[in-house]
């Protein structure tokens, strides 16, 4: 095992699932034997706020905060909000990104336009991105919530992980009645090119 | 067995593994998913107290008649909890006693950035502060040892970095203490009457130095010899920000940060050619290195402001930063009342008073964001009443007549109550508006002496907030619906005009309620296009579930997103073209 420690950054707006997302990983990362540190700020994710979540799985991991300019994957469920945290990507990272945009409150009442074109400048600044039409997947995998399991599906794609340790997670995770669709959502994130 | 866990879950743990019989707290982030865990071990009396203050007497009587007992609360309520604290540092434990405060640098979500381990030094009992989670397991159980060692309770300081975060831990098993909890009187060490306290504080100052000394041969106090050029004292989560930016560094990693283990750090000192601490928040371990006479850097490079970083690390010690990606100015997305929460209307109503508003620590002290703009003040829990009566005991009689305190049914009962009884009794003559939605909901819906439901599940009183407004000697208490304007409107503008205290208290619940039954949702509403003139009139009361959107129509049109909405009605309140309505 090297040394190299593997940073992913999750970010959203609250209520979307992102910290579920982000227990997923990490416990396929310690399934596959990592070490695993994973950090964010709950409270006022309920409400609608802007919501990052940090996970490291290395060898061994020190602090739980993926470092300004070293994440290798941002793992995006909202546009806006992934073109915010870019900067916590590396130079040349990879962006796997929901193709939806959630109006902020200011926006919501017509004081501000939400940026135009955010896919655009995220892929301008990260030519590695993968935008995912998660909503349409999940549904055709049988459950609109489920975009979050696509979404996973290609982020997995990305690592270095045996596919086992993720349905070993998503089994021990995901409760039974929601499992075959999440499964479906899963490989049809996974088998995104 | 290895799981991942957070600060938070594994301190539960922790406190299960020692042995530990009642566990105590007021919830509040990020501590108060420890009680939320502890809850689940049947083997623990887990209850949410009043505040904290209450928490930690109820840990003390376990405590005193031989039980372990865990105490847990965020920074600011060590504030409220202070006076026992620093009496039963006199006193000492017969159970082992372990108060959790967790901290918050960078204000992710309290009102101050207090340093709790100021506390540890004023109150004059151990500290210890762990790193990761496998340390919040370890460290907790650790501090049962030494407090019934060296008869003391003792504080376990954790941040939202360390509560918040997790990682792999290894569980152990639950350690079934022999001993029973049962009646012990010894008056000379429980009762704090001058003539007894004098003798117990020459007790205190002898545990503090035989700590000091015996901290330099804890195994959680260690020194890892690196590179000699440089040497950093750190603890917490600042140790693991140095290893990662600094790993060559030589570290002296501090597992209990009060007392010091001075000996021990005059050695690490003396190993190394120069000398940092790196610590969050304020110059706590660097001043009381300092004042032993070791040249030491630190505030000079790294701020007292905010949260460390491992980015924020490398730039103190002058290491170039990593390449970023910059990005345009981008409109921000704070948080927001929920569609649907029964505060927005009364926020709506104060508003259009103009009333100054006194406010308080909740979901509702988002009634301060924009477009509801309507809270004025905002300092600690419970404080909107008293500063309320400040306020009209000094305003001209028309100006007193704008002044409105609102206060959550959690805060009132946790702090607001005093507030009140002294308004009444000393003739404040302004308008308490008491927000019962049932639940704690900032801190993620805990149960509380109004809910009717213990931490436990168990059915319980409820406190009937209007009764017991009456007995505190408020003549004037009616009760509102908060999703109906014009009753808002009429009832608030009354009680304002009134030259004596009165009581409004709303009675919807929060929509995020969990138990069946309490919150019901209304059909969803529906713009209808051709009604919709684009006045925005609904826009003002900044419901998520209604947005703006500019190229429909003429001027825009508002659309309201079914899924989100929660059938309140209060938009459709507001709308003079009948406009909204029942979706179809």
């Amino acid at each position: 095992m090297s040394d190299k420690v593997t940073n992913i950054v999750l970010v959203g707006v609250g209520g979307q699932g992102i910290l579920l997302a982000a227990e997923i990983l990490s416990e396929t990362f310690m399934l596959a034997g990592f070490d695993v540190k994973k950090s964010e700020i709950h409270g006022m994710s309920q409400r609608g706020g802007s919501v990052v979540s940090h996970v490291r799985y290395g060898k061994e991991v020190f602090s739980p905060m993926v470092p300004e300019g070293e994440g290798d994957i941002l793992f995006g469920f909202e546009l806006m909000e992934s073109y915010r945290y870019l900067s916590l990507l590396k130079p040349g990272g990879t962006v796997v990104v929901n193709d939806l945009c959630i109006a902020p409150p200011s926006v919501l009442v017509g004081q501000e336009a939400y940026p135009a074109d955010m896919a655009l400048k995220i892929q301008e600044l990260c030519p590695d991105c993968l935008l995912v039409d998660g909503q349409n997947l999940a549904i055709e995998a049988g459950n609109a919530r489920a975009a979050n399991t696509v979404l996973l599906g290609a982020v997995s794609k990305r690592l270095d992980i045996e596919e086992k340790y993720w349905i070993e997670a998503i089994e021990k995770m995901v409760p039974k009645k929601a499992l075959e669709v999440n499964l479906k959502a899963f490989q049809m994130g996974r088998g995104l090119k | 067995m290895k799981e991942i866990l957070s600060g938070n879950e594994a301190i539960a743990r922790g406190a299960y593994e020692a042995g530990v019989k009642v566990a105590c707290a007021y919830p509040g982030t990020p501590s108060t998913e420890i009680l939320e865990n502890t809850v689940r071990y049947r083997e623990i009396d887990s209850s949410w107290a009043t505040n904290e203050k209450v928490a930690l007497e109820v840990g003390i009587g376990a405590s005193f008649v031989g039980a372990r007992a865990l105490v847990t609360m965020k920074h600011v309520g060590v504030n409220v909890a202070a006076d026992p604290l620093f009496t039963l540092s006199y006193t000492g434990v017969n159970g082992g006693l372990v108060l959790v405060c967790a901290d918050d640098p960078e204000l992710h979500s309290s009102q101050n950035e207090q340093d709790s381990r100021n506390y540890a030094k004023f109150a004059k009992v151990p500290m210890l502060e762990p790193g990761d989670s496998q340390e919040c397991l370890e460290f907790t159980k650790l501090a049962y040892e030494i407090s019934e060692k060296y008869d003391t309770p003792v504080l376990l300081r954790t941040t939202t970095r360390i509560s918040h975060s997790k990682s792999v831990v290894n569980l152990g098993e639950r350690t079934d203490l022999v001993r029973e909890a049962k009646i012990e009187k010894n008056a000379a060490k429980f009762v704090m009457l001058p003539g007894n306290a004098r003798v117990r504080h020459v007790v205190v100052e002898d545990r503090t130095v035989q700590l000091s000394k015996d901290g330099c041969s804890m195994p959680i106090n260690r020194v890892e010899m690196r590179d000699a050029k440089v040497g950093v004292i750190t603890a917490g989560i600042a140790y693991q920000h140095v290893r990662e930016a600094l790993p060559e560094a030589s570290v002296l990693k501090l597992g209990m940060v009060h007392p010091l283990p001075f000996d021990l750090i005059r050695e690490f000192a003396a190993k190394v050619e120069k000398l940092y601490v790196v610590e969050e928040l304020d110059p706590f371990i660097e001043e009381q290195v300092k004042a032993i006479g070791i040249p030491v850097i630190g505030k000079e490079i790294i701020s007292i402001c905010g949260e460390l970083t491992p980015g924020r690390v490398r730039k103190a010690f002058g290491l170039p930063e990593n390449a970023q990606a910059t990005v345009g100015k981008l409109p921000g997305r704070p948080p927001n009342m929920c569609p649907g929460c029964p505060h927005r209307g009364v926020f709506y109503t104060l508003n259009q008073l103009k009333a100054y508003v006194s406010g308080d620590i909740g979901c509702y002290t988002l009634g301060f964001m924009p477009p509801l703009s309507a809270m004025d003040t905002c300092v600690c829990m419970g404080a909107s009443i008293g500063m309320a009566t400040g306020a009209v005991k000094v305003l001209s009689p028309e100006e007193r007549k704008k002044v409105v305190a609102v206060i959550g049914d959690s805060t009132f009962l946790h702090t607001g109550i005093n507030g009140l009884m002294d308004m009444v009794y000393n003739k404040g003559a302004a308008t308490v508006i008491i927000l019962d939605n049932r639940i704690t909901a900032m801190t993620g819906r805990q149960e509380n002496p109004g809910s009717g439901h213990t931490l436990m599940d168990d059915p319980t009183n409820a406190v009937d907030f209007e009764l017991l407004c009456k007995a505190i000697g408020v003549k004037n208490v009616r009760t509102i619906n908060p999703l109906d304007l014009d009753e808002c409107k009429k009832v608030i503008s009354e009680e304002m005009e009134r030259p004596e205290t009165s009581v409004i208290i709303t009675d919807k619940p929060c929509v995020l309620i969990k138990r069946e039954g309490i919150f019901k949702a209304g059909a969803p509403l529906q713009v209808v296009d051709e009604s919709c003139t684009g006045c925005r009139a609904c826009l003002k009361i900044g419901c998520p579930a209604i947005e703006w959107v500019p190229a429909s129509g003429k001027k825009g049109k508002a659309h309201i997103d079914p899924l989100l909405c929660n059938g309140c009605d209060v938009c459709s309140q507001l709308c003079k073209f009948s406009a909204i309505q029942e979706a179809k």
